[in-house]
């Protein structure tokens, strides 16, 4: 007995160190620690065995139990690891990839912004590239011989017909066609005749705007907040700057504290602390006149954002000229 | 808008540090975009006191100074004629830098080590005289910096003053805001005239002929006067603000200019035909000639300064050539008048010009405070000029302009700022800045702005200057609320980002590339003379020619981007834009929109990796592309003809979509003229679709099918066909004559080589037989599969292959 126990014992071991798989070291084990195993099926011998011998067989049969499940624990966690498949499956090689694809940044921040808005019931409405001077200027409030046309280099096609210079346009548009109150926001493309490090023939920028009955400038202002807290984090700070702008009246800007240096001061503020990133205002009583809107009834609040600034502040991005440049080793940072 | 700190803190006492004035002012509307120092030049630069002079041993003009500087005693070379023991002068040291950018470092000059130079006035860029060193005050004490010793260190704002804000384009306006931001007094300088020249009346008259365009000319005339160069502190403060001094008379007019806003012009009095003044408009094809030499043709609407017979100024923007200012000009009449805004900006546009003054009156100018500038240059220029001043001064003001009172309601500005303001304090903000209060009633307040401020006329212009006076800061932010039946995304919008993001699935980065091409890219694409994509929109003021008209294809930007990228060697790429195109409907009317869908792939299938072969993509790849993006959006039945494909690519190798009876574009590879012309290293695969039109036939609704309860059956069927059967063509056979049972029919092989007779093909096809009510048998569909693969047979002259 104690001589067939000690040749489980020396066979098991030695097979195990020729075994690595895994499912192989298991179905030994069952083979001689299972239920209806070898060793299982000893222990029913020891009934037989004479009584004055079984505690001692007992004792031998219970340290060779313990022996075998330790042995075949070893094997176990051999087989499993990673350089027993060194000539089968190599599996710390790289992955069939496929290519990934990118969307832009100026789509994906474009994305972002429009989804902050919608969730706050903003529409997102689109207009015309190519746009009529009357709306990308006189019905906004700045008249053929005013100065603040000076404040947007435009490209002409003639003498009526421009590249519009804002997405602002587009407010125009939808006043004019629905009655208020109005919710929208407008993404697209913008034109200016101005090109150097910090000026792109074209950008994009996302408008917005909200007329109502009492409408007020703390209802801009808490919008705003709003927005800025989800794009740039709950604990920027921002501020508002009084600004002008032909078509609002009050006028404000929107600084955020700097993304960069966190209000300290550094070279991308101009040691300000302050980031601008926003125009906005109430909407000037003019632009209501013009679309058949009236100023007594309705109040309103506009703005807009040029989103290549808000890419740039969100991701870091240091020149203006990347976005067009579709330079894939830029495409595929985002 | 520059303002010098220092001429500013003398006209109002403000104690509150340059940070501080400039945050304060921000914070009110006037944005402070920077805080420079003037004059930094003039670091390292310092007071020497001359101890002695000696001739220097080897060069006979020069001399070698002992000179007195902040510490010891240096030994300077200098060749100036007027240097003199005990004089006082500028003392440059090493590192020190002059006007003209030079640097100056301790050098020896002849055999003799100079450790500094002496500067003239010139080379320190603080006047034209480079005549000899500048000589300085003796009272001073040598070592002490320049800059401090001529009062010279100053700090300059730069102020962006929105088109609006007219009224603070001048010292004085900038001193109006900080007096009403700090609440201070402030005061204008004192203004006293001496008057011992004769009437005015007898010497000139003037005449406005145009008083639409000028509602006012007032004028003096000083005679007897010296033309010379401004003392420093006149000219330091011009150049501060960036102003050239040029000489006493000019210097005042763009002093006062500066101080007041009002611009003026110095005419030369005996230079005036018949010594008077008319204003009226140019006559048809009158020409002027301006002060910096260039000849003008002068339109039927622009205003001109005349004397009795001919023009001697483009009124509001720049006086003549003949009657400026000269070294000999011995009487000068002063100019103080208000010029229409826009016919100034209409004129100065028309003729490209832009000045300090055009810029001032296009904004507008104060009409009340056109005399208070002529007399602050006309006592300036009697006391800088030596000169005498004619009594009176000439006043034409036909019509004064007045200004309508506002009424503001206390309520309805509270309930527009979202504020909680009470009427003082309404009153208190807007009494600050120099408008007259008075209240009607309870809720009712009656304003009477101030003439310089022509911007405030409505209810909602006094809200302004409350919201900002209060501080924006202070309007409490109130809680959005959102609107709980929010508008559902416009299908298209939705559609466009779909695809992109269908299309990033497959691998494509998305690119964005200029609106504007060149106009020769539709003939670098090879187009016909009637493709529409030829019905450009040039633009009337390009940047260049590259980007001289709007595109009607986004190719040319595609493959200009791909060309960009092999640059760089990024050869593996997967390019798509969706964005607009635009069409010419003609000069007056505004464009055909659409957008379009252009994708680009080049390089190899598979990024490189350990087990990839490195294979390059093919024409299969493109469509296979597409039609992944078809799928995903729900588009059915695109046909694919080789007719006719786009002429930028290879005949062979390219194909036009169509859907229903419209061709939605085009695919293929690149032709190799093609990219020669933009530089590029085939092969390159492209396809280019009228995106608007796709998205008009895509299936916006998913339906349910129930799935199948019993298998299905695969059946092979291989066909042997001539060469020149199109799969297309087989294929739209099957599909019409489906078999009883039949579910999908794919195909999964093409063949042709050394197995097949010359010039045939092997088509395999995989037909899935599958019964909605109960489990086919082996042999029914066996004998469906034969019968239909005869059929196929004999309408195709085939075999079947074995």
């Amino acid at each position: 007995m104690k001589q067939e126990i000690d040749t489980l014992l020396q066979e098991t071991i030695e097979r195990l160190a020729t075994i690595d798989k895994a499912k192989d070291v298991e179905r030994l084990r069952i083979a001689v620690l299972g239920r209806k195993g070898t060793l299982s099926h000893l222990f029913k011998k020891l009934g037989e065995s004479p009584a004055e011998e079984r505690p001692v067989l007992g004792k031998i049969l219970n340290e060779t139990r313990v022996r075998l499940e330790s042995a075949f624990e070893e094997a176990k966690s051999r087989t499993t690891s990673v350089s027993a498949h060194s000539t089968a499956l190599d599996i710390s090689l790289p992955g069939r990839l496929p290519y990934l694809g990118h969307l832009h940044p100026i789509t994906q921040v474009s994305m972002e912004i429009a989804e902050i808005f919608q969730r706050l019931g903003f529409e997102v409405v689109e207009g015309p590239d190519v746009e009529l001077d009357y709306y990308n200027f006189e019905a906004l409030n700045i008249p053929k011989d005013h100065p603040a046309r000076d404040m947007q280099d435009t490209f002409y096609v003639t003498d009526n017909i421009v590249l519009r210079t804002h997405t602002s346009p587009i407010q125009v548009r939808v006043m004019e066609k629905q009655p208020p109150p109005v919710r929208i926001i407008a993404p697209g493309k913008a034109y200016r005749c101005d090109s150097d490090v910090t000026h792109t023939p074209m950008f994009h920028q996302v408008e917005g705007l909200m007329v109502d009955k009492d409408v007020s400038f703390g209802d801009l202002k808490g919008v705003l907040t709003v927005f800025v807290h989800q794009m740039f984090g709950a604990d920027v700070d921002l501020r508002f700057r009084p600004s002008f702008f032909p078509f609002t009246e009050p006028s404000a800007e929107v600084d955020i504290q700097c993304v960069m240096c966190r209000g300290e001061g550094c070279r991308v503020c101009s040691e300000t602390g302050w980031l601008e990133i926003l125009g906005s205002g109430m909407v000037d009583p003019e632009v209501f006149k013009m679309v058949g809107y009236d100023p007594e009834e309705v109040t309103g609040y506009a703005f807009g954002m040029g989103i290549e600034r808000i890419a740039m502040l969100k991701y870091g991005i240091n020149d203006l000229r990347l976005f067009f440049d579709n330079d894939l080793r830029f495409l595929e940072q985002f | 808008m520059l303002i010098s700190l220092k001429w500013l803190r003398s006209l109002i006492s403000c104690d509150a540090s340059p940070d501080e004035i400039a945050h304060r002012l921000t914070m009110a509307g006037l944005e402070v975009e920077a805080i420079e120092p003037f004059h930094f030049g003039l670091e390292r630069v310092v007071v020497g006191s001359i101890q002695s002079i000696q001739q220097h041993p080897a060069a006979e003009h020069l001399q070698v100074c002992k000179v007195q500087g902040s510490g010891g005693i240096l030994d300077v070379v200098c060749g100036a004629p007027n240097v003199a023991a005990g004089q006082m002068v500028p003392l440059a040291l090493d590192g020190a830098r002059l006007a003209d950018g030079a640097e100056i470092g301790s050098a020896e000059i002849h055999g003799v080590f100079s450790q500094g130079m002496l500067c003239s006035e010139k080379e320190l860029g603080l006047g034209e005289d480079a005549s000899g060193i500048m000589v300085l005050d003796s009272n001073l004490s040598p070592g002490t910096p320049l800059a401090e010793a001529l009062e010279l260190d100053d700090l300059v704002l730069d102020i962006g003053i929105t088109p609006n804000r007219a009224d603070c384009l001048s010292l004085v306006g900038i001193a109006r805001e900080v007096a009403a931001l700090f609440d201070l007094p402030w005061s204008l300088p004192p203004i006293s005239l001496k008057e011992s020249g004769p009437p005015v009346e007898t010497l000139t008259s003037v005449t406005i002929e145009d008083p639409d365009l000028c509602p006012r000319y007032a004028a003096r005339v000083v005679q007897n006067i010296t033309i010379k160069p401004s003392p420093l502190w006149l000219r330091q403060r011009l150049e501060a603000q960036g102003i050239r001094a040029i000489n006493n008379i000019v210097d005042v007019t763009n002093y006062v200019m500066l101080e007041l806003g009002q611009p003026l012009h110095a005419f030369d009095f005996h230079r005036l035909d018949g010594n008077r003044i008319v204003v009226r408009r140019a006559q048809a094809n009158e020409t002027f000639v301006t002060l910096d030499g260039q000849k003008h043709e002068l339109q039927q609407d622009m205003l001109l300064i005349c004397d009795a017979s001919h023009g001697v100024a483009l009124a509001g923007i720049m006086g003549g050539l003949d009657s400026e200012i000269a070294p000999d000009t011995n009487t000068v009449l002063i100019e103080s008048a208000h010029f229409q805004p826009t016919g100034t900006r209409r004129t100065a546009k028309a003729l490209g010009m832009s000045t300090e003054s055009s810029y001032r009156f296009e904004r507008r100018v104060d009409p009340e405070g056109v005399l208070t500038a002529l007399d602050r240059a006309a006592q300036l220029m009697v006391e800088l000029g030596d000169g005498e001043l004619a009594a009176g001064c000439i006043d034409v003001y036909p019509v004064p302009i007045g200004q309508e009172s506002i009424q503001l309601k206390v309520s309805k500005t509270n309930r527009f700022l979202g504020t909680d303001l009470t009427r003082e304090e309404i009153c208190k903000h807007l009494e600050s800045i120099q408008l007259k209060v008075s209240t009607a009633e309870e809720d009712l307040l009656v304003v009477d702005p101030p003439s310089f401020r022509a911007d405030l006329s409505r209810e909602v212009d006094l809200m302004e200057e409350v919201a900002r006076l209060a501080g924006y800061d202070r309007i409490p932010s109130a809680s959005p609320m959102a609107r709980l039946a929010s508008a559902k995304p416009a299908q298209d919008q939705v559609i466009r980002q779909q695809s992109k993001q269908l299309l990033a699935t497959h691998g494509f980065c998305e690119i964005v590339s200029y609106s504007f091409i060149s106009a020769q890219s539709v003939d670098l694409l090879r187009l016909e003379e009637d493709d529409p994509r030829r019905r450009l929109l040039p633009l009337r003021n390009p940047l260049s020619e590259e980007q001289a008209v709007m595109r009607t294809s986004l190719v040319p930007g595609m493959l200009e981007t791909a060309a960009r990228n092999q640059r760089q060697n990024n050869f593996n790429l997967r390019l798509v834009e969706i964005s607009k195109v635009f069409f010419s409907r003609g000069a007056e009317e505004l464009p055909e929109e659409r957008f379009n869908l252009c994708g680009l792939l080049s390089g190899t299938r598979r990024p490189l990796g350990w087990n990839e072969p490195a294979e390059s993509v093919d024409f299969f790849d493109i469509k296979g592309a597409l039609e992944a993006l078809f799928l995903g959006l729900g588009v059915a039945d695109i046909r694919w003809a080789d007719t006719n494909p786009a002429p930028y690519l290879k005949p062979d190798a390219a194909a036009c979509l169509f859907l229903a009876d419209s061709c939605l574009g085009d695919l293929g590879e690149v032709h190799p003229r093609v990219l020669e012309d933009f530089d590029l290293k085939g092969p390159i695969y492209i396809f280019d679709i009228d995106f608007d039109l796709l998205m008009e036939n895509t299936v916006s609704l998913k339906k349910f099918k129930p799935l199948p309860r019993f298998p299905a059956v695969n059946r092979d069927l291989a066909i042997v066909v001539s060469g020149t059967v199109a799969a297309q063509d087989l294929l739209d056979y099957l599909e019409k004559h489906r078999p009883q049972y039949s579910e999908s029919i794919t195909l999964f092989d093409q063949y042709h080589g050394k197995q097949l007779e010359e010039g045939k093909k092997s088509l395999a096809f995989r037909i899935t037989y599958r019964s909605g009510k109960r489990s086919l048998t082996d042999l029914e569909v066996n004998e469906i599969h034969t019968a239909f693969g005869q059929k196929v047979i004999a309408a195709f002259q085939a075999e079947i292959r074995s």
